[in-house]
C-alpha cells in the first residue's frame, strides 16, 4: 500500500464540560478567561482514529491542523506527544470572528496547501459551538465526499475507507472513496495518552512567535532539529480572500445568548404516523407551546 | 483536569528537593545523551521538566484508567486458562496504557530504551499507581528485576531482555518455596548445569510468586549441590518463551486481589544464570529485595494517600447529630493524626530514595571510570544511609498504612464494612505492606545493626546541625531531648549485654529512632515551605509521647519480665 497521508482538524476549546457561574460574561460571551483551554474532546478521538491508522501501516503520516490564536500551538504539541508526525497551525488576526463558513473556508484552502492527502479526520463537533457544521463544510468545499459520526475507520486502502457510523438508532457501514472528509463520534475509542519518550522529544516545538516570546535561548536546538519547527499559516499563505474570512466573511451573526435550564430530562420518541404526530400536536396546543 | 500528580502538592514538593540537582547531575553525566538521543534532557532544569511533565501523564492515566478500574480488578481477579495467567480485563488495560505512554523501563538507560530516569520520580510515578490500585502498582513495580539486570548481568543478557521491558515485557521475582518464605537460605529449586551446550536447567517448586507468570523472571535456585545455605544459590533470568514452566494454581488471597500470586513449578526450565554463581543470595537477591522494600514503602505512602482522601472526603459529607462529623473532635483528631503520619512517612520515604539514588548512580558510574577519592566517600555514606533507612522505612510506612486504612474505615462507620466504599478494598490491599517484602519483624531485624552500631543516632546527631528558623526552634529542641532519650535507652538495652534482649526491644526501639528522624525530616520540609508546620509540630509531640511511653516500658521490662513472655515450645 503507499504512504497514507492524514490530516487531523483539531481544535482548542474552553472547558465548557465544567462550567461554573463565571463562565459568561454579562454581555453573553464566553468567559474564556476562567475556562482552561483544551483539545476538543471529539477531535481526540478523531486523533485516535488517525494513530490507528498509523499503528497499523507505519508508513503513515498523521498531521494535525488547527486554527486558533498563538496558544493553539499547544494543540500541535499534544498532537505530537501522541504520535503525530508534524502539525500546521493556522493563524492570523484576520481570522478572527470567523463562523464555521469562514473557518472551513480557511482550513479547505489550508489542506490543498498540504495536498495530496487520503484522509481527513476531524471531531464530530466542538464543545464550544456545538455545531457539527465545519468538517461537512470543509467536505463540500474540497468537493470530496464525507462520513459523519463516524465511530470506527475499520478498513483504509490506496482507494477507499470502510467506516462505521454511530446513529441514533444503530450502526451503518459504508465505504467511501478517497480522499475523504471523515467526522468521528463521542462513542469512539478515547485517545490514548501522550507518550513519555515522545513527549520529552517535541515539548520544545514552538511556532516562530513563540520562540520570539521566550526567555530561554535554545536557539542551537531548534537548527539541529528542525523538527521542532512548528509552522505557522497566515492568509497570504494559503492565499485566501480576506473578504471570505472574519467577521465579513461570517453570516452568522450572534443575537444574544441566554442561560437555559432544561425542565424535561427525557426524550420522546415519535414515529411518522398520522396517529403520534396528531398526538403531538394535540399535547403541544394543550400545554399553550403553539396555538 | 483532574490528575494524581497535579491534585498532590507534596509530591512536587518532594521532587523539587535540593538533592535533586546532585541526583540529576550524577545520572545525567554532563548531559552527554542529547547528542544521541533526541528525548534526553539538555540540561538540570530541562530533565527536571521532563520528570514532571512525564510523572504528570502517570497521573493521567492513573486518574483516568487505573482508579476507575480498580472495583472491577479486584472483584474479577486473574484466572488461571491453559497454564496460563489471563488479568482481569482491567488489568490488562492499565498495563497496556502504561505501555503506549512509554513508561515501562523507566530507571533504565536510554541504550535499551528507558527513560533514564532516577529513582525518585519513578518512586513518585509508583506512589500514585499505589493509591489508584494497590494490587496492580505490583506489576508496575516488577520493573525493577529489570535494575537487577543491568546492574549484575552480563552484556549478552543485557542487550537480550533489557529493551524487552519497554515494549511492556512483564516481570517476575521468583524466590520463595513452600518450606522458604522468610528464610530464603533453604531455597530448594535445583539448577544444574549442562556442560555440553553451556546452559543451566530448572526443577523444582516455587510459591506465592507475584506475577509469577511474567514474560522474565528472576529465580533463585541451587546451584552447589549438597549446599545447606544461602551460599549455594544462584540468581536465574528465565524466559517465558521456553514454555517449561507450569502454574500450578493462583492463589486466593484477602487483598490485591488483581496481583496473582502463582505457585509455580519448574520441569528442565533453560534458564542463564545472572552474574556469578553462589552470589545469588547474598548479593543480587539483597539488592532486588531492597529495591523491593522501597517500592512497598511507596506503595504503602501511596494506600496511605487514598485511604486519607476516602476518609476526609467521607467525614465532610456525612452528617450525624445535626452536624457533619468532622466536626467532632474524636472524628478530626482521628483525621489529622492520618494527615500528620501520612506527611511523616512520605517525607521519610523520599529521604531514603535519595540516599539510594545517589549511591547506585556512584555504583553505575564506578562501572565507567574510576571514582575520586571524595566520590568514593559519598557512595560509602549514601550506602550506609541508605542500608539503615531502608528497613525502617518498610517498617514504618507499611504500619502505618495499616493504621491509617483502618481508622479509615472506622471513620466511614457501619458503611466503610461494606463493599459500597473504596475503601473496605484499601484496607485489604493495606494488609499485604506489613508482611511481603521481609515482615515487619524481619524489617526489625536487618534495622538492629543501625541501632548497635550508633548509625540512627549519628544521623539524628547531624540533622540536629540543621538550622531552624527562631520559632521552630522549640521544637528543634524537644528532638534533641528524645534523641538523648533514645541514646540512654538502647544504652539500657545493650549495656545487659544479651541478644535476645535485644532483639526483644529492638522494634521499640526503630520505632523511637524513626519518630526522631521523621520529625528532623518534617522541621526541614517546614524551612522549605511553611505549610508543613503544622504537621511537624503536630507529629513531633505525639511522637514524643510515644517513645516516653516506649522508655517507661522498656525501663519496667528487663529480663526477668522477658522470661515472663517466653513461650515454651510443645
Amino acid at each position: 500500500m503507499k504512504n497514507l497521508k492524514i490530516i487531523v482538524l483539531a481544535k482548542q476549546v474552553p472547558d465548557t464540560r465544567n462550567v461554573g457561574k463565571d463562565a459568561m460574561k454579562a454581555d453573553g460571551t464566553v468567559n474564556r478567561a476562567v475556562l482552561p483551554a483544551i483539545f476538543n474532546p471529539e477531535d481526540l478521538n478523531a486523533l485516535e482514529q488517525a494513530l490507528r491508522i498509523k499503528d497499523k501501516y507505519s508508513n503513515t503520516t498523521v498531521t494535525v491542523l488547527t486554527m486558533g490564536p498563538g496558544r493553539a500551538a499547544e494543540i500541535i504539541r499534544e498532537g505530537l506527544y501522541r504520535g503525530a508526525n508534524n502539525g500546521y497551525l493556522l493563524t492570523d488576526r484576520k481570522f478572527a470572528g470567523s463562523d464555521t463558513l469562514a473557518t472551513s473556508y480557511a482550513l479547505a484552502l489550508a489542506i490543498k496547501k498540504l495536498a495530496p492527502f487520503d484522509i481527513i479526520i476531524s471531531g464530530r463537533q466542538a464543545i464550544d459551538g456545538d455545531t457539527a457544521q465545519v468538517g461537512p463544510q470543509t467536505a463540500e468545499k474540497l468537493g470530496i465526499p464525507q462520513v459523519t459520526y463516524a465511530e470506527e475507520i475499520m478498513e483504509v486502502n490506496d482507494k477507499e475507507v470502510i467506516v462505521k457510523r454511530r446513529l441514533e438508532r444503530g450502526i451503518e457501514i459504508v465505504k467511501a472513496p478517497s480522499p475523504v472528509v471523515i467526522t468521528v463520534h463521542s462513542s469512539a475509542p478515547a485517545c490514548r495518552s501522550r507518550n513519555a519518550k515522545y513527549l520529552m522529544k517535541y515539548k520544545h516545538a514552538s511556532t516562530v512567535t513563540e520562540k520570539q516570546d521566550t526567555t530561554t535561548d535554545y536557539e542551537q536546538l531548534y537548527q539541529n532539529r528542525p523538527y521542532l519547527d512548528i509552522e505557522e499559516l497566515s492568509v497570504n499563505d494559503i492565499g485566501a480572500d480576506i473578504e471570505w474570512l472574519g467577521l465579513s466573511g461570517s453570516p452568522t451573526k450572534v443575537k444574544a445568548i441566554e442561560n437555559v435550564v432544561l425542565q424535561a430530562k427525557d426524550a420522546k420518541m415519535l414515529t411518522g404516523s398520522n396517529s403520534d404526530i396528531e398526538g403531538m400536536m394535540k399535547e403541544l396546543i394543550e400545554n399553550h407551546t403553539i396555538g | 483536569m483532574a490528575n494524581f500528580y497535579t491534585d498532590n502538592k507534596d509530591l512536587k514538593f518532594h521532587l523539587s528537593h535540593p538533592l535533586m540537582e546532585k541526583i540529576v547531575n550524577l545520572k545525567e553525566r554532563n548531559f552527554a545523551d542529547k547528542e544521541k538521543y533526541d528525548y534526553a534532557p539538555l540540561d538540570f532544569e530541562d530533565a527536571m521538566d521532563s520528570y514532571k511533565k512525564v510523572i504528570e501523564i502517570v497521573g493521567e492515566i492513573c486518574e483516568n484508567i487505573i482508579e476507575p478500574n480498580a472495583e472491577s480488578v479486584d472483584q474479577e481477579g486473574a484466572h488461571l486458562k491453559d497454564n496460563e495467567v489471563i488479568y482481569a480485563k482491567g488489568t490488562q488495560e492499565d498495563y497496556d496504557a502504561l505501555v503506549k505512554a512509554g513508561l515501562i523501563g523507566m530507571t533504565l538507560p536510554r541504550k535499551y530504551n528507558g527513560l533514564n530516569f532516577p529513582i525518585i520520580p519513578y518512586i513518585v510515578a509508583g506512589e500514585m499507581i499505589s493509591r489508584a490500585d494497590a494490587g496492580f502498582a505490583n506489576i508496575w513495580g516488577l520493573q525493577d528485576c529489570s535494575e537487577t539486570l543491568h546492574e549484575f548481568g552480563s552484556d549478552e543478557i543485557k542487550k537480550e531482555f533489557l529493551p524487552r521491558f519497554a515494549e511492556g515485557a512483564t516481570a517476575a521475582m521468583t524466590l520463595t518455596e513452600p518450606d522458604a518464605g522468610s528464610d530464603l537460605q533453604v531455597v530448594q529449586l535445583k539448577a544444574t548445569y549442562d556442560e555440553k551446550n553451556n546452559i543451566w536447567y530448572l526443577n523444582g517448586v516455587k510459591r506465592f510468586i507475584t506475577n509469577g507468570d511474567a514474560d522474565i523472571s528472576l529465580v533463585l535456585a541451587r546451584t552447589e549441590e549438597g549446599s545447606m545455605d544461602g551460599r549455594g544459590l544462584s540468581l536465574f533470568v528465565y524466559d517465558r518463551a521456553e514454555n517449561a514452566m507450569t502454574i500450578r494454581r493462583i492463589e486466593n488471597k484477602l487483598g490485591i486481589k488483581g496481583s496473582p500470586t502463582c505457585e509455580l513449578v519448574f520441569k528442565n526450565a533453560p534458564a542463564k544464570i545472572v552474574g556469578d554463581r553462589r552470589l545469588g543470595l547474598i548479593k543480587y537477591v539483597m539488592t532486588l529485595m531492597n529495591a523491593a522494600r522501597l517500592g512497598v514503602g511507596g506503595q504503602s505512602v501511596g494506600i496511605s494517600e487514598a485511604a486519607y482522601r476516602e476518609a476526609l472526603k467521607y467525614a465532610q459529607e456525612r452528617t450525624q447529630f445535626g452536624k457533619a462529623i468532622i466536626q467532632f473532635p474524636a472524628v478530626y483528631e482521628m483525621l489529622t493524626k492520618m494527615e500528620v503520619m501520612l506527611k511523616a512517612e512520605r517525607s521519610l520515604l523520599y529521604e531514603t530514595a535519595r540516599f539510594i539514588d545517589i549511591y547506585k548512580l556512584y555504583n553505575e558510574i564506578s562501572d565507567e571510570r574510576k571514582l575520586e577519592k571524595e566520590e568514593k566517600q559519598e557512595q560509602k555514606k549514601y550506602q550506609r544511609l541508605a542500608d539503615i533507612f531502608t528497613p525502617m522505612l518498610k517498617l514504618i510506612a507499611s504500619e502505618y498504612s495499616n493504621q491509617i486504612a483502618y481508622d479509615s474505615l472506622q471513620i466511614h462507620g457501619g458503611t466503610g464494612f461494606m463493599k459500597d466504599f473504596p475503601i473496605e478494598r484499601i484496607y485489604r490491599d493495606a494488609r499485604i505492606t506489613t508482611i511481603y517484602e521481609g515482615t515487619s519483624q524481619l524489617q526489625v531485624v536487618a534495622a538492629i545493626r543501625g541501632i548497635s552500631t550508633g548509625a540512627y543516632l549519628n544521623r539524628m546527631r547531624d540533622y540536629e546541625a540543621n538550622k531552624v528558623k527562631p520559632e521552630l526552634e522549640f521544637l528543634q529542641h524537644t528532638l534533641f531531648r528524645m534523641a538523648d532519650e533514645y541514646e540512654a535507652a538502647v544504652n539500657k538495652v545493650t549495656n545487659v549485654g544479651d541478644t535476645e534482649y535485644l532483639d526483644f526491644h529492638a522494634r521499640r526501639l526503630v520505632e523511637m529512632a524513626g519518630n526522631i528522624i521523621m520529625g528532623h525530616l518534617l522541621l526541614a520540609d517546614t524551612m522549605r515551605d511553611e505549610s508543613y508546620k503544622n504537621a511537624a509540630e503536630l507529629f513531633i509531640k505525639m511522637g514524643h509521647a510515644e517513645n516516653k511511653e516506649k522508655v517507661d516500658f522498656i525501663n519496667n521490662i528487663n529480663l526477668k519480665e522477658m522470661g515472663m513472655y517466653k513461650r515454651e515450645l510443645n
